[in-house]
């Protein structure tokens, strides 16, 4: 009985510190940001111009750079990653083959960013200049396309393990009634699993949208880091997090300083509304049995 | 459970016997990362005192000098009028060593290409935008020039490298001053931004017609060809350690806050800087005991003499007999609380 209210006492502080760390880590943003933010006030959120030697400060560019990125480059995984959840969650659930593609897609996840950046920049971006040859673009190599393609990459392994998890989940009993009304696998798929499983592959989604979002070291390092509003999809371009990581280390002006903080409240920001947005729909897609 | 508590017990141990075994803290520039430990690590052989250098990036290395948690700040640029205002007491700057910034280029060939000063500031602006321009045809006589479209390439992080390039075209080119202004972190009219020296010498390596700028240092272990630049002196002048220590060959002000770009030297390179530790000129004011004060200085001493012979193999230029002068006279002004630690 005792050990069970210390347990109990344990876990609750764990939560409230959590809870209280995420508060804390908003409240010194805000407070860091403060003479950004007094600058200048909502301008910083609209103006696309950010010039440090003239002590110039707007986030829309970066902004713009971090959702392109991160919408195109969740467009792109999807397909792929609901095929793979698909295929280890439900066809090749216990064989060989389905055991190393497990294994594989894992391993894709625990590979360290600055290294997907590197394979962008080396293998990547070289196939990327003859498509923009092909297309009749400047053959920069560089640039938000590229980045979205790593970042594909990159979250590919966060969604569809996830997936293949929740697929893994659906009850026997809801597929072998299908199976005996004489539904095809594919129409199991379709009308049993994906509707079952849809809130969970949801919830993957937004994880490794957030993910996308935040990733700094593989973006600046094939995104061409061009402090502009970006054309096209192909054009140069920057995002939030790595203007942060580029420029941090080495702003000396107070008012550059908080302004780097400032973009990170807005991200900060940011990835909080996706969240909460995301929890509400992953409630109303969920599947009550 | 135990047994986790014990290794992070001796974990703990450690960490603060590290830290308590350095004598002497200092935080500051990556660039000269590689000469300073270097130093640092033969001053410890040669005297048993441990020197802890961080390498922050100058930005931090400024605040946490200012903020008093180390003994000693490192900077590629030195601190404007204002910044030193912000500092509770005089602070004073001492070079370590010199270091350049070269253009590198990817051309059929790898022609040794010359440019002058208003080539540089034209291409970085975006005005001059193929390599056939008849501008810089006219320089390079004895080159083919390919019709090609230069491709700029940047730094994206702030750095003091950028903050030396852009020094540079400030002087030369009005319309640079202007439009774009130096700093460690600029909105570049063109180009594509890569991370570090690296990144720039690989956005360079793989794009044809690419021209960039990077570290000396760096362009010379990496053996990657730069171009000849017209100095002031109307020179064309190749960039090597010699040069660069040139450079320092002129005028230079009492406090050694000085910028060495589009120099006077006859046969200096033109686009050089220094590298600065910093440090408080009364350090009782940098909150250091009278025994760390002494170290200190010796420290500093040591580096702008003795230590100077490993600049060059690490392929840092090493202080001129100007620079050098100077800066004794700055080492031996150094006190604590009003009394000389260097007679």
């Amino acid at each position: 009985m005792k050990s069970d209210k210390i347990f109990k006492g344990l876990l609750y502080a764990a939560g409230l510190f959590m809870a209280l760390l995420v508060f804390f880590a908003f409240l010194s943003l805000v407070q860091k940001s403060m003479s950004s933010i007094k600058a200048f006030g909502f301008n910083f959120l609209i103006n696309p111009d950010w010039n440090p030697p003239l002590r110039k400060f707007g986030a829309l560019a970066f902004f713009v750079g971090t959702l392109l990125t991160s919408i195109l480059a969740l467009l792109i995984s999807i397909p792929f990653s609901i095929a793979i959840s698909l295929f280890l969650g439900e066809y090749y659930r216990n064989n060989f083959f389905g055991k190393i593609l497990d294994y594989t897609t894992d391993l894709l996840a625990g590979i360290p960013s600055v290294i997907y950046g590197l394979w962008g920049l080396f293998f990547m971006v070289p196939i990327v200049r003859k498509i923009e040859l092909l297309v009749g673009v400047p053959p920069y190599g560089v640039g938000i396309f590229t980045a979205s393609l790593i970042l594909t990459i990159m979250i590919i392994p966060y969604t569809s393990s996830i997936g293949r998890e929740v697929i893994r989940l659906v009850p026997k009993d809801l597929k072998e009634a299908a199976y005996s009304l004489g539904a095809t696998q594919f129409e199991v798929v379709k009308k049993v699993i994906l509707p079952y499983a849809k809130s969970g592959i949801f919830a993957g989604i937004l994880l490794s949208f957030g993910r996308a979002l935040g990733e700094t070291m593989a973006v600046t390092m094939v995104i061409g880091n061009s402090n502009y509003l970006p054309s096209d999809v192909f054009a140069p371009a920057n995002t939030m997090a790595s203007v942060i990581a580029n420029e941090f280390a080495e702003a000396t002006d107070a008012l550059h300083l908080s302004s780097l903080i400032e973009l990170a409240l807005f991200l900060f920001v940011i990835s909080f509304v996706i969240n909460y947005f995301g929890n509400i729909v992953i409630k109303r897609f969920r599947v009550n049995g | 459970m135990k047994k986790a508590l014990i290794i992070l017990t001796v974990l703990f141990v450690f960490v603060l016997s590290s830290i308590a075994m350095a004598d002497l803290l200092g935080a500051g520039a990556t660039f000269p990362y590689p000469l300073y430990s270097k130093m640092f690590k033969v001053y410890y052989s040669d005297f048993g005192v441990k020197v802890n250098y961080q390498a922050i990036g100058s930005g931090g290395g400024i605040r946490q000098i200012k903020a008093k948690t180390v003994d000693f700040g490192a900077s590629d640029a030195y601190l404007s009028d204002e910044a030193m205002k912000e500092f509770s007491a005089p602070v004073i700057h001492i070079p370590t060593c010199a270091g350049a910034v070269t253009l590198a280029y990817n051309l059929p060939g790898n022609p040794a290409l010359k440019l002058t000063p208003e080539l540089i500031s034209d291409i970085f602006l975006g005005k001059i935008k193929k390599w056939n321009d008849p501008r810089i045809a006219k320089v390079n006589p004895d080159v083919k020039l390919p019709n090609m479209k230069i491709i700029v390439g940047h730094r994206s992080d702030g750095s003091g490298t950028t903050f030396i390039f852009s020094d540079y075209l400030s002087k030369v080119s009005r319309e640079w001053k202007e439009k774009v202004g130096r700093g460690k972190s600029l909105k570049w009219p063109v180009g594509l931004g890569g991370k570090g020296n690296p990144g720039v010498a690989g956005i360079i390596k793989q794009t044809p017609g690419a021209i960039g700028y990077i570290e000396l240092a760096y362009a010379i272990q990496n053996k990657i060809p730069t171009a000849a630049i017209q100095n002031k002196s109307g020179n064309f002048i190749k960039p090597s350690i010699e040069s660069v220590s040139l450079a320092a060959d002129t005028e230079l002000p009492d406090d050694m806050r000085v910028s060495l770009t589009n120099t006077d030297a006859k046969r200096g390179y033109p686009i050089s800087g220094f590298t600065w530790i910093i440090v408080y000129k009364n350090l009782k004011d940098g909150n250091l005991t009278k025994e760390k004060a002494e170290q200190l200085v010796k420290l500093l001493w040591w580096m702008t003499h003795t230590a100077q012979k490993l600049a060059k193999p690490l392929d840092y230029a090493p202080l001129s007999e100007k620079a050098r002068q100077k800066t004794e006279k700055i080492i031996k002004s150094i006190n604590y609380e009003g009394v000389l630690l260097l007679k």
